[in-house]
């Protein structure tokens, strides 16, 4: 059975660097696949391939065995392709409805001609999302900036997956919370893949890495230096491969 | 949309301090009604709103860019622009043998779509060249002052239909003593006897516009994504919204509340010239701020605006009545603005 999405020998110059070299690598429903490495590792450049921001300079993209084309973030979302930057992109002077709704709020006709933004259904329906996801949001009615970075991670969630997200890429999407905060958005996480939804995770975490993931692909100066399955290795093996102190292994292909 | 925060704990002060404009109204006609007694009282309050009819539509003007966390430093002299087009045009329609009311009309119309080219000039420079919103405006602001200047070489238009000046000083309704109602046109009463005018017809017509775009900002998918660029640029753009052709949409309206403002000027003056609204850019600037906007974009309503404009209004048409020369107003204008801004670092939580 096909893979629901795979990327075969992506490779992404920059100039004279090879950010990422001839990298291969896919994800199925309900997995969540950690991607690991030090920094300048490529794994952001790979993230931002399939979500449309860079075209890749040579490979191929596969979601459900079907070839498909990324040239823009709005082709990757159209996929089901949802990507979630660390910086959560959401407009922290506006509520949790229109942040979901962000650029494709709901509207109801008025006086049969003029369309106007339909808050209520904004509203049951955000309400509908979050609480499928099991969070809790004291006041829809908060603006963004009101609530803390758990929630807002929450909320970007959400709204991915309000979007029908198949895939969800996330980076580094406990870096900037707390201890408790942390653990929530990893329950949020594994209750994402109990529904079906196939997750990529940047981090930097080993905790985090080994608390979700079920697989780990570890990048090194833009080549793919290992996979593992989470059950099949230890936090020393993968620190090992990010730093590169043991043997490279063979690019699988 | 500006919901209400909700933590319920608002002690007095912070409700003050998120009320303040509505109290210092009541206080600034508490006041002028002390020192002058005839002040208050319905004609007043019209008086207060005609005068201030062009600081009202400076201020949407300035509010739809501001909410994208830019500026138009341009709105006095498109304003003033607007003057010279449009009465200009009047008197040339008229010698081309147009009636005075569709001369008036067909330079209205041409006024308010040449009234466009600013808008659309500031926001292409601003959204697609990605030049500072000061630096576009700025220099939009010398081109049509030049501009004007170039058009009436230093003489005021004169010799505009009368008419103008009787639908711009004319009000929308009028009450005979005998109770007979007309409207705009002032009914013939005996000698002695005052007919109740009600509402100035410039006030009725900008506060049509202001109305249908209080409407668009706070109700249609256009106001809001104004309110998402203002309050993350790159979140709008992620999620989609067309970014650019938005802030054309904000410059533009902007331009096009300031030709309005240059409409009713000329319907009310009689007359055009380049200065016209030289001194309202602070006016404007001040009725968005007090109202409550940041700076910074993503905040500010129509309706606080208003608020904002009619307290300069109502200073203005006070201190006219109590005797005070009109550069008071800017001093005062100018302290309440910073004052505003402190009150706003104080109780940060106001309008949102």
């Amino acid at each position: 059975m096909a893979h629901l999405l795979e990327a075969k020998n992506i490779t992404k110059r920059f100039g004279g660097l090879t950010a990422v070299d001839n990298v291969s690598f896919h994800v199925d429903e309900g997995e969540v696949v950690a991607l690991v490495g030090d920094n300048g590792a490529g794994k952001s450049t790979l993230i931002k391939i399939i979500s449309g921001v860079h075209k890749p300079d040579e490979g191929e993209i596969f979601l459900n065995g079907q070839k498909i084309h990324i040239d823009s973030p709005i082709d990757a979302i159209s996929h089901g392709i949802e990507t979630i930057y660390q910086d959560l992109a959401l407009a922290e002077n506006m509520d949790v409805p229109s942040n979901i709704f962000l650029g494709r709020e709901r509207t109801k006709k008025i006086l049969g001609f003029i369309n106007v933004v339909d808050h209520e259904h904004m509203s049951s329906e955000s309400r509908k999302v979050l609480d499928r996801l099991d969070i809790r949001i004291p006041s829809l009615k908060s603006n963004i900036r009101n609530l803390s970075g758990g929630q807002r991670q929450a909320v970007a969630i959400s709204r991915s997956i309000y979007w029908n997200a198949k895939v969800l890429i996330m980076d580094e999407p406990t870096a900037a919370l707390g201890i408790s905060e942390q653990k929530k958005v990893l329950e949020l996480v594994s209750s994402l893949r109990k529904q079906g939804i196939a997750i990529i995770i940047i981090s930097h975490q080993m905790y985090d890495v080994f608390s979700v993931a079920d697989r780990i692909i570890v990048m090194r100066r833009g080549i793919k230096a290992g996979e593992r399955l989470v059950k099949d290795t230890s936090t020393e093996e993968i620190v090992s491969l990010i730093v590169g102190a043991e043997s490279v292994e063979k690019r699988s292909q | 949309m500006q919901t209400e925060t909700v933590e319920k704990k608002s002690a007095l002060p912070e409700l003050l301090g998120r009320n303040w404009i509505a109290i210092f109204i009541v206080l600034l006609v508490a006041f002028f009604s002390v020192v002058a007694r005839s002040f208050f009282s319905f004609d007043t309050a019209q008086l207060i709103f005609f005068n201030g009819t062009e600081v009202f539509l400076l201020a949407i003007a300035e509010l739809f860019v501001i909410i994208t966390g830019g500026i138009d430093l341009s709105v006095g002299f498109v304003m003033g622009f607007a003057t010279v087009v449009s009465s200009k045009l009047m008197v040339a329609f008229g010698n081309l043998g147009f009636s005075p009311l569709w001369s008036i009309l067909a330079a209205s119309a041409v006024t308010l779509l040449i009234g466009l080219v600013p808008g659309l000039v500031n926001g292409w420079l601003v959204a697609y060249l990605r030049v500072p919103a000061f630096i576009a405006t700025f220099s939009m602001l010398g081109v049509t002052h030049g501009i004007s200047e170039l058009l009436t070489q230093g003489i005021p238009t004169k010799n505009l239909p009368a008419l103008a000046g009787d639908i711009g000083n004319g009000s929308f309704m009028y009450i005979a003593p005998g109770g007979a109602i007309s409207f705009f046109s002032r009914p013939q009463v005996a000698r002695g006897q005052s007919v109740l005018a009600i509402v100035p017809n410039m006030v009725v017509l900008a506060f049509l516009f202001i109305l249908l775009f209080a409407f668009i900002l706070g109700k249609m998918k256009f106001g809001r994504h104004l309110y998402a660029i203002g309050g993350n640029i790159d979140a709008a753009i992620r999620s989609g919204i067309n970014v650019k052709r938005d802030l054309i949409k904000a410059y533009v309206i902007s331009s096009l509340f300031a030709s309005l403002a240059g409409l009713s000027y000329v319907m009310k003056y009689i007359t055009g010239k380049p200065d016209a609204g030289a001194n309202m850019l602070l006016e404007a600037i001040a009725a968005v701020v007090i109202g409550g906007a940041s700076m910074a974009g993503g905040s500010g309503t129509v309706g606080r605006t208003i608020l904002g404009a009619l307290v300069i209004a109502i200073l203005e048409t006070g201190l006219r009545i109590i005797g005070m020369q009109t550069f008071m107003t800017y001093i005062l204008v100018g302290v309440i603005l910073i004052l505003a801004v402190i009150i706003d670092q104080v109780f940060p939580n106001r309008n949102r």
